[in-house]
């Protein structure tokens, strides 16, 4: 039980991060999602701005925030494709949400529980674009599962990578 | 009611956020005659300037860091990875010596291409303008199978523009902004490309399927095709000229909704995942460039070089056959002239006359018999008539002739 709600104190700690690093991140998450499948061909089996949604979410653990970072991040994504806007937004926008009020209930500093939050909100995100699409705008859109559930493998291995270098930057009180 | 706002604060924004993405959604959508929905090809001026921003945004930073990538790599190229570069600068040269006649002969068949081809009244022409531009992002989504280029309005690409490599077609210019433009490549599942097979003339339309492999769609059950035959552009669709590599047959498979027909599934010419510089055709007109023109100028004045040596290798043997002796001297009077002799140096050698011609003699049976000799025919009717004694058949001259022994009366 300890695991997975920590201690009272941290849990009721909100952690803090330079401006730069909240205005930085979720930029450099988007650009390189939109760079990197140029340089890695068809393996860019990845979800950065999920990644990064999920941290923030997870460690900011206020839902509203976590809404709205989720709704802007997949706003963005959706802009930059051929697809309707707001399909992403919409998957993204769960995904914040509940990272968030999970946060707020299960212990953040638990590096494994991150990864396999971050596993399940990648399947999840994907399965709400495929509902999206088909399911409320009625269009038919072919779809592969493998390349869904590769795409939440790479996410958590970048995860991995990603989430304690992201614990190094908030700024300690 | 203030309680209840500010106990489900967070449900509610949610709510709200949720409802006005779907709102969003469904003026973005529009449904067709076919009973399907479709997303509007056009974006509205909303969904428009929302892609303008995250364009904005993203493009600056992409195109700084494919810049850092090329000054990298031709840091690298340049000034570290020098081996073998003097015996490639050599063998490049012959090759580039090779290659400029080998292409001013090729402009001249352009150029009698384009001929013909305005006699035949064709709408195709054969040499397009066009405006390079590097691939500097992605739509970052396996979904979308859409790139980014850093060219756009401002250097004259517009909606609808074919995009091309030197190895085949890659795609169609969706959206321009000022300085970069959006392309959807063919193996997006909402592209449609006109293509013909180039064996079999089948016709049908291009897009991808959900792994991001091109496909011809709408073809009926045919054995004839086969792995490895060549696809083009068929240039029904006005978009790509017609004639353009696609790639070739991969496989081909049944379609899962329609069970006579069959998806083709197209190995791309050009390398969708790896794209760098591509051309963009902005217009169809013919036209040369300046190095063109001066190829075919060095092609012209080597042609007239060409005609040029031969009149030469003429005049030179014509100057030869008048030094060299001939069947007519110059020196000689023409009644005393080589050709004008009658004794013939090489007569015809006549075989010797047999002294007793026999049947196998060359007319032999039509020779008189000299005397001293026997005739042949006479003794060989004898010995035949006589038992048990074997003679040589008689040439069918002799037997089936019975006036022969009475023309060559023995003496």
């Amino acid at each position: 039980m300890n695991t997975f709600s920590g201690n009272l104190r941290r849990d009721l700690e909100v952690r803090r991060y330079p401006i730069l690093v909240y205005a930085m991140t979720p930029l450099a998450a988007l650009v390189l999602q939109a760079w990197l499948p140029r340089v890695l061909g068809g393996f860019a089996w990845f979800d950065l701005p999920l990644v990064v949604t999920v941290y923030f979410a997870l460690v900011q653990r206020v839902p509203i925030q976590g809404t709205l970072m989720g709704a802007g991040m997949g706003l963005f994504e959706d802009a930059l494709t051929s697809h309707a806007i707001g399909v992403n937004g919409i998957a993204k926008t769960l995904v914040g949400f509940l990272a968030a009020s999970l946060g707020k209930r299960i212990d953040v500093e638990n590096h494994t529980i991150r990864l396999g939050l971050t596993f399940l909100f990648s399947l999840l995100s994907s399965a709400t674009y495929v509902f999206v699409y088909r399911g409320l705008l009625g269009i038919n859109q072919q779809w592969t599962w493998f390349v869904d559930l590769f795409k939440a493998v790479g996410s958590t291995l970048i995860a991995a990578a990603l989430f304690p270098a992201l614990d190094r930057l908030q700024v300690r009180e | 009611m203030e309680s209840f706002i500010i106990r489900y604060r967070n449900l509610l924004v949610l709510l709200a956020i949720l409802l006005a993405q779907i709102i969003g959604l469904a003026m973005q959508v529009r449904h067709t005659g076919a009973g399907r929905n479709t997303l509007d090809p056009n974006d509205g001026p909303g969904v428009r300037l929302i892609r303008l921003w995250a364009d904005a945004v993203v493009t600056p930073p992409e195109q700084a860091i494919h810049s850092s990538k090329l000054g990298i790599e031709y840091m690298w190229q340049s000034y570290i990875d020098l081996r073998h570069t003097q015996s490639e600068n050599q063998e490049l040269k012959r090759t580039v010596d090779r290659l400029r006649l080998e292409q001013a002969e090729l402009l001249e068949d352009a150029l009698q291409g384009k001929r013909l081809q305005a006699l035949a009244d064709f709408q195709q022409k054969y040499i397009y303008k066009t405006v390079a531009a590097q691939a500097v992002g992605s739509s970052g989504s396996d979904q979308s199978r859409v790139f980014y280029l850093d060219k756009g309005s401002a250097e004259g690409l517009q909606r609808d523009m074919a995009v091309i490599t030197g190895d085949g077609i890659v795609g169609k210019v969706r959206d321009v902004f000022p300085h970069s433009a959006q392309v959807l490549a063919i193996n997006d599942q909402t592209s449609g490309a006109g293509v013909i097979l180039a064996t079999t003339r089948l016709r049908g339309i291009l897009r991808g399927n959900a792994i991001g492999q091109p496909q011809i769609v709408g073809i009926l059950a045919d054995q004839r095709i086969q792995p490895g035959e060549k696809v083009l552009t068929a240039g029904g669709d006005l978009i790509f000229p017609r004639g353009l590599p696609v790639g070739v047959v991969d496989r081909v498979v049944r379609d899962p909704d329609r069970d006579a027909f069959i998806d083709v599934i197209v190995k791309p010419a050009a390398h969708l995942d790896q794209l760098d510089e591509v051309l963009v055709i902005t217009s169809t007109e013919p036209r040369f460039s300046d190095e063109q023109q001066q190829d075919l100028a060095t092609s012209e004045a080597v042609k007239g070089a060409e005609a040029a040596a031969i009149a030469e290798q003429k005049k030179a043997s014509a100057i030869m056959a008048e030094r060299l002796p001939g069947l007519i001297d110059p020196n000689l009077p023409p009644e005393q002239q080589p050709l004008l002799e009658t004794t013939n140096p090489n007569p015809v050698v006549r075989p010797p006359q047999a002294v007793c011609p026999d049947r196998f003699t060359p007319g032999g049976a039509a020779q008189p018999v000299p005397p001293g000799c026997k005739n042949p025919v006479t003794d060989a009717d004898k010995k035949a008539a006589t038992p048990g004694t074997t003679a040589m058949p008689a040439t069918p001259a002799a037997t089936q002739n019975p006036e022969a022994p009475k023309r060559n009366p023995q003496p």
